[in-house]
């Protein structure tokens, strides 16, 4: 017999932690199609965390730090796209670069905001609807940046595969010769679609420390970064499965207190290995099942030099 | 041309951002010396000073004897135990540093280890319980402030369910449960304290979740053990009440925040200083409480009565005054969660107990994971 108020509470905060995971993933979904693989996500989520916070400290308007929550992940991105795309660099060395740079960038910047107290984005009640017993609690009772992240992943699924910008993102990530050859500037579609991506994952951050902790801390997004990264894989590429997944990923994340709280004893530390046990499964059903739909971009993480032979 | 300035300009920004990355782990202040005879203290924090709690709190005690005692210090911070610590003591030794403070019970056995290198420098290691020559131990009794908070939760609770928002299954971890529980026992003897585990020190968005899932179960007091101070601002979101830790954390929740249970270790430094300039240092096992400061709650919220303050101020003037023993709470009868009678009438528990101690007392609901 499953407790409803429970159930209710659990799926509440599953899309609450699921939220900052979502607009990552959305965000390193976008830059992979294009062939680009940023594996600097922590570095750049705790960027944009720390970028929102001080300037909604300093300008008194949360949304305006998730706007430049946004940028900071932007600028981030385009140190990797300078890198990987312009010098052809490895991608992988200057993603992980970008994680200690904004570890430590952040830990050194944000030492004076530590203990502040900003101006947040709170959770909105919709009228009416948000009355409804537990549907009222799991659905309607969130923040609007909890909303815009469905919806963004609803106008990516669109982008992707319904526009002529989607079609050249992914034919660039999965064959950039032949995209050239269309006359497809392979280059500066990787640029847009790698700093579009930093810019949603600088939002995530964002969301991370004005709309769910609410504070700032020194690596305050522990981990969240990395598990973005598998969630990727987990939906293969797809912006409509990365709701899922992300929602999936919060929910593991505070299964246990749920249960805790309702006097089930687990081991925290077997509920900790979850979402990573989660992504090993689904990284196996990907290998067996070499379907397209679960298959990353033919050309992730090759740097694209005209006329070179593979 | 033009690439291979790209390449150079290219390997000096990864070059400044490696760099920039290790120069976050290991930072150090010097201050103007003073014209006194001069003393070098060095710290080795186990976490960045940014966490806003643990480490937070001894960097506000480095900075007071510093202040008042003219002490020339340092400090090394986010060290990993068991890693980078024994480099990270030794150099400062080799520096010359008077006196090493280490901050976090996994420094102990390289403290120790160093410390036989460096006979003539003064070691002191908080939290654990190997000691040598010239290597001393401190830490604060802070159950007895534990337990002063539990008398202020039991008191404003009025579901009778207080929930505690707990980081790693430790003993000092547990004996704060505990002691809490004690305080809320004997004001409230119907009111439970439901215990979530989150498995962290400092992950705020966890800890706030964690604490939200209390709330949803109906608790209406929310105790921490963390560094963050997330589950206060859980509770003040949903309109319960909150107990802080390790610092004033009134500022995160104005509303909901009814007192903490609060560390000064500034005055546990200053003991040990004021040994070292006069030469007097011995190697001692320091473990203070509430009588000398260094363990103390802070202000109380406008909504706690007179009369709940009036009962933490006699039970705290009991420990000034020396009535009851240091280890008070925990003096029988004292009851597991089996209903097991841990401790007989009248009966002491022993620091060597309290120490290892591994089980929970009966209104406290939940398990302590196996480690």
């Amino acid at each position: 017999m499953i407790d409803p108020g429970l159930l209710a509470s659990l799926l509440a905060s599953s899309i609450r932690a699921g939220t900052p995971l979502l607009y990552t993933t959305l965000g390193e979904i976008i830059t992979e199609r294009s062939g680009v693989l940023n594996l600097g996500l922590e570095g750049i989520m705790i960027t944009g965390a720390f970028t929102g916070f001080a300037v909604s400290l300093l300008t008194g308007n949360p949304w305006l730090g998730v706007l430049f929550g946004g940028i900071a992940g932007m600028v981030l991105a385009f140190v990797h796209a300078f890198f990987s795309i312009t010098l052809k660099a490895n991608q992988s060395i200057t993603g992980l670069m970008l994680v200690l740079l904004g570890l430590g960038i952040t830990g050194f910047l944000g030492r004076n905001y530590i203990g502040e107290v900003a101006f947040y984005i709170d959770p909105v009640k919709i009228p009416v609807l948000s009355d409804i017993p537990y549907i009222g609690e799991i659905l309607f009772s969130h923040d609007p940046l909890a909303y815009i992240a469905v919806l963004l992943a609803a106008i990516l699924w669109f982008i992707l595969f319904r526009t002529r910008y989607g079609l050249e993102i992914i034919a660039v990530g999965e064959k950039p010769e032949a995209a050239d050859s269309m006359g497809v500037n392979v280059d500066r579609v990787r640029y847009i679609a790698t700093l579009l991506g930093g810019f949603l994952v600088g939002v995530g951050g964002a969301y991370l420390s004005l709309a769910y902790a609410k504070l700032w801390t020194e690596g305050m997004t522990a981990g969240r970064g990395w598990i973005c990264l598998a969630l990727v894989i987990f939906s293969g590429w797809m912006p409509q499965r990365a709701v899922l997944g992300a929602y999936l990923f919060g929910g593991l994340d505070v299964l246990s207190f749920k249960l805790q709280a309702a006097g089930v004893g687990v081991s925290y530390h077997l509920m900790k290995m979850v979402p990573y046990v989660v992504t090993i499964v689904v990284l196996l059903f990907s290998v067996i099942r070499k379907r397209v739909a679960f298959g990353a971009p033919a050309a992730l993480g090759v740097p694209y030099i005209r006329g070179k032979k593979e | 041309m033009k690439g291979r300035y790209l390449v150079l300009i290219a390997l000096a920004v990864i070059a400044a951002g490696l760099l920039s990355g290790c120069a976050g782990e290991e930072k150090q202040q010097v201050t103007t010396p003073s014209e006194k005879k001069e003393i070098k203290a060095a710290f080795v924090y186990v976490s960045p000073i940014g966490d806003a709690g643990w480490t937070y709190s001894h960097d506000l005690g480095r900075q007071y004897i510093e202040k008042n005692y003219g002490v020339k210090t340092a400090y090394a911070e986010n060290v990993a135990e068991g890693g980078d610590d024994e480099r990270v003591i030794r150099q400062f030794a080799e520096q010359g540093y008077d006196v090493i403070f280490t901050t976090s019970f996994g420094f102990m056995d390289a403290t120790i280890t160093v410390a036989k290198d460096f006979p003539d420098k003064i070691f002191e290691h908080c939290s654990g319980y190997k000691t040598a020559e010239n290597v001393g131990t401190y830490f604060g009794r802070m159950y007895q402030a534990r337990y002063l908070t539990g008398i202020v939760a039991g008191s404003m609770t009025t579901t009778n369910k207080i929930g505690y928002v707990a980081a790693v299954p430790i003993p000092e971890v547990i004996r704060g449960i505990n002691a809490f529980a004690l305080g809320v026992k004997k004001v409230n003897p119907d009111a439970k304290i439901y215990v979530v585990w989150t498995g962290t020190w400092y992950d705020p968005a966890k800890e706030k979740e964690a604490a939200i899932s209390l709330i949803d179960k109906g608790c209406d007091v929310i105790a921490q053990h963390q560094d963050s101070p997330a589950a206060q601002q859980a509770a003040e979101e949903r309109g319960v009440y909150s107990i802080g830790y390790h610092t004033d954390m009134s500022k995160f929740a104005p509303k909901a925040h009814l007192t903490s249970a609060v560390w000064n270790w500034s005055v546990i430094y200053s003991y040990i200083i004021e040994q070292v300039i006069q030469g007097t240092w011995k190697s001692e096992q320091i473990w203070w409480g509430i009588e000398k400061g260094v363990v103390d709650i802070s202000p109380f919220n406008d909504a706690v009565p007179e009369e709940v303050r009036k009962m933490v101020e006699e039970e705290k003037q009991k420990y000034i005054k020396g009535e009851v023993p240091e280890q008070y709470p925990f003096v029988g009868p004292i009851y597991d969660q089996k209903g097991n009678l841990v401790k007989a009438e009248g009966e002491v528990m022993t620091d060597e107990d309290l120490l290892s101690m591994n089980f929970f007392v009966d209104n406290v609901v939940g398990e302590i994971p196996a480690s």
